[in-house]
């Protein structure tokens, strides 16, 4: 893990070890809390988190503080926080590397959530391949227990919250918020439809919020530094704080980069991650993990912060830049990811369970020399159909095939005039079983 | 049956906890651990920890990726094929893995030591192409790495990480 200039979440951060309890409080941890738990009202603390223009750093990019101002005031309790830990976005590995550099980080962040929305109970939804994760999360906030930190009456302020690790079983529709408190509950996972308000109506029915742990963990920087700092710390002019930058691919350093919110694309790959890899050259990049489009090179300048890529058509996603060369088939590379989410879908809605499986067909047969003309303008239409699904995930699911069709049509096309992958003969393993 | 100790750690679990049912993952984890996967015994066993039928705990059972419905050897092989292991040669890795062990994914070795599974993404994005072996991630991955983690992973008996 590597970070360049700026260093707010990763302030702590060590090549060899997570960060410490004492480590931790030595650079200013819990003093956020501590303030604010003594002497701020929770709804200043989510007025200063909404100045600041925190905006989710787990897919979506919904403002924070509106989240939060969801739960109404009178809502019943228990109320209910889960700090996100799923993360299983494919190329998105940034909340792995932020829990393993400063577990207590994400935990004062869940704090501060959890006293803004007067929660009494709180989760890290974690997957099994973190179980690593897991059990330092848990024994952290055992050692956050001890200090005063969680548990009743917290450091004396009457504010009760007891947190804890919620293990999935593994799934990625469980990274969705409402699967997520499904799955919590000991239900199926599936999504509810239209995204009930998880504010109002969470966890047994009752407030809950649920946010990615790289969003929680700005929050006691911006408590103690202020919102105006916080927005001062992007490069753009709409965004706010830094981002943790997941870089992989065809680069040198792949790795963890914490950045200014709004940095060039060019500049996440050429100084972060040490330039394209010897030999290749820039072809595109998901600038998001697999449910975001190809970004073709006329956006190498493009800042990677939301409202920058939304205005060129493109979703920052999680942040997770999987960067793809000149050598590298992108239909294969589509076909690939639409493998997994067909072998993903939760199969509760039938645009999701049987369209993505025609998709992937048709990428099949033009990775395979079997594509013909119309397939084209039948994947532009089973794509679009995908925004009648049940939730996010199939409208997701098709962006990266989005990409390649509105950018890379010329590449599809090579496939069918040469009635093969024209990429094959470079020694690249592309072929795929069919199913 | 599960032994007189498991059971009662689990009740004083399941107990404790505000709604019982945000456990049973957690139970269908330990059970699974006791039997070596999640036998049809135990999915009834989660069932009358838990006050849930059979068809429920099944239900869930099925749906996640890290429970076994059926035997699995002592070490799990979750072989990576996300996006960006597959750019690395996820393929020939997969490929070597069944080789070396003679095995088919979602097979196991007749000495009950490896099981090998495909997995979505694992998050490891960095050391790709990458692995998950009882918790662990082994990246960077080559024939040769792919040799001597099977080999260190046949001489460490019992495993280096907890069980899962």
């Amino acid at each position: 893990m590597i970070s360049v200039g700026v260093k707010v979440l990763f302030k702590n951060a060590r090549p060899d070890r997570p960060a410490t309890f004492d480590e931790y409080r030595r650079g200013g941890g819990y003093q956020a809390l501590t303030e604010a738990v003594k002497t701020m009202a929770p709804k200043e603390v989510i007025q200063k988190i909404k100045h600041s223009g925190l905006r989710g750093r787990g897919g979506a990019g919904f403002p924070a503080g509106a989240k939060w101002e969801g739960v109404p005031e009178k809502a019943p309790f228990p109320r209910y926080v889960v700090a996100n830990t799923d993360e299983m976005e494919p190329g998105t590995f940034k909340d792995r590397v932020l829990v393993n550099a400063d577990p207590h980080m994400v935990i004062e962040g869940t704090l501060l959530a959890a006293y803004a929305v007067s929660a009494q109970k709180g989760f890290f939804f974690i997957r099994p391949s973190y179980e690593m994760d897991a059990e330092l999360l848990e024994r952290e906030l055992q050692v956050a227990r001890a200090a005063g930190y969680l548990g009743k009456n917290i450091l004396g302020s009457g504010f009760s919250f007891d947190l804890k690790v919620h293990r999935s079983g593994g799934r990625y529709i469980c990274g969705e918020a409402t699967a997520q408190v499904n799955a919590i509950m000991g239900r199926r996972a599936h999504p509810l439809k239209g995204g009930p308000r998880m504010a109002e109506q969470g966890l047994w029915n009752r407030p809950t919020l649920v946010n990615n742990v790289e969003t929680l963990a700005c929050v006691p920087h911006i408590l103690s530094q202020g919102p105006e700092w916080f927005k001062a710390l992007a490069k753009s002019d709409t965004g706010a704080g830094t981002k943790l930058y997941g870089v992989s691919g065809r680069v040198n350093q792949p790795g963890c980069f914490e950045l200014p919110m709004g940095t060039r694309l060019s500049e996440i790959i050429e100084e972060a991650a040490g330039g394209m890899a010897r030999g290749s050259e820039f072809k595109a990049a998901l600038p998001g993990g697999a449910s975001t489009a190809f970004m073709p090179a006329r956006y190498y300048d493009l800042q990677m912060d939301f409202e920058p890529l939304k205005k060129a058509g493109h979703r920052l996603g999680t942040g997770s830049i999987i960067v793809f060369d000149r050598q590298t088939c992108l239909v294969a590379a589509a076909l690939n990811m639409m493998k997994f989410f067909v072998r993903e879908s939760c199969g509760l809605c039938t645009p999701c369970r049987e369209g993505l499986p025609q998709i992937q067909d048709l990428l099949w047969r033009i990775e395979n020399g079997e594509g013909k003309e119309e397939f084209i303008p039948m994947l532009r239409e089973m794509s679009a159909q995908m925004r009648h699904a049940y939730c996010a995930f199939a409208p997701g699911a098709v962006e990266p095939v989005e990409g390649l069709l509105l950018y890379f049509e010329e590449e599809i096309r090579e496939h069918m005039s040469q009635r093969k992958c024209p990429f094959r003969e470079h020694g690249a393993d592309h072929a795929e079983a069919r199913h | 049956m599960i032994p007189e100790g498991l059971r009662r750690e689990l009740e004083t679990r399941i107990n404790e906890a505000e709604h019982p049912r945000e456990c049973v993952v957690d139970v269908m984890y330990a059970l699974q651990k006791h039997y070596g996967y999640l036998s049809d015994e135990a999915v009834q066993e989660v069932g009358s920890l838990l006050g849930m039928t059979p068809l429920e705990v099944d239900e869930l059972a099925t749906f996640y990726d890290f429970i076994y419905r059926e035997p699995v050897g002592k070490y799990v092989i979750h072989a990576c094929d996300g996006v960006v292991c597959w750019m690395f040669g996820q393929e020939s890795v997969l490929h070597h893995l069944c080789k070396v062990l003679k095995v088919a994914v979602g097979e196991t070795t007749p000495d009950g030591l490896f099981t090998v599974l495909p997995a979505v993404c694992i998050g490891d994005c960095d050391h790709a192409p990458s692995v998950l072996v009882n918790g662990r991630f082994h990246g960077s991955l080559n024939p040769e790495r792919i040799d001597a983690i099977i080999e260190e992973l046949r001489r460490a008996q019992p495993p280096l990480v907890k069980d899962r």
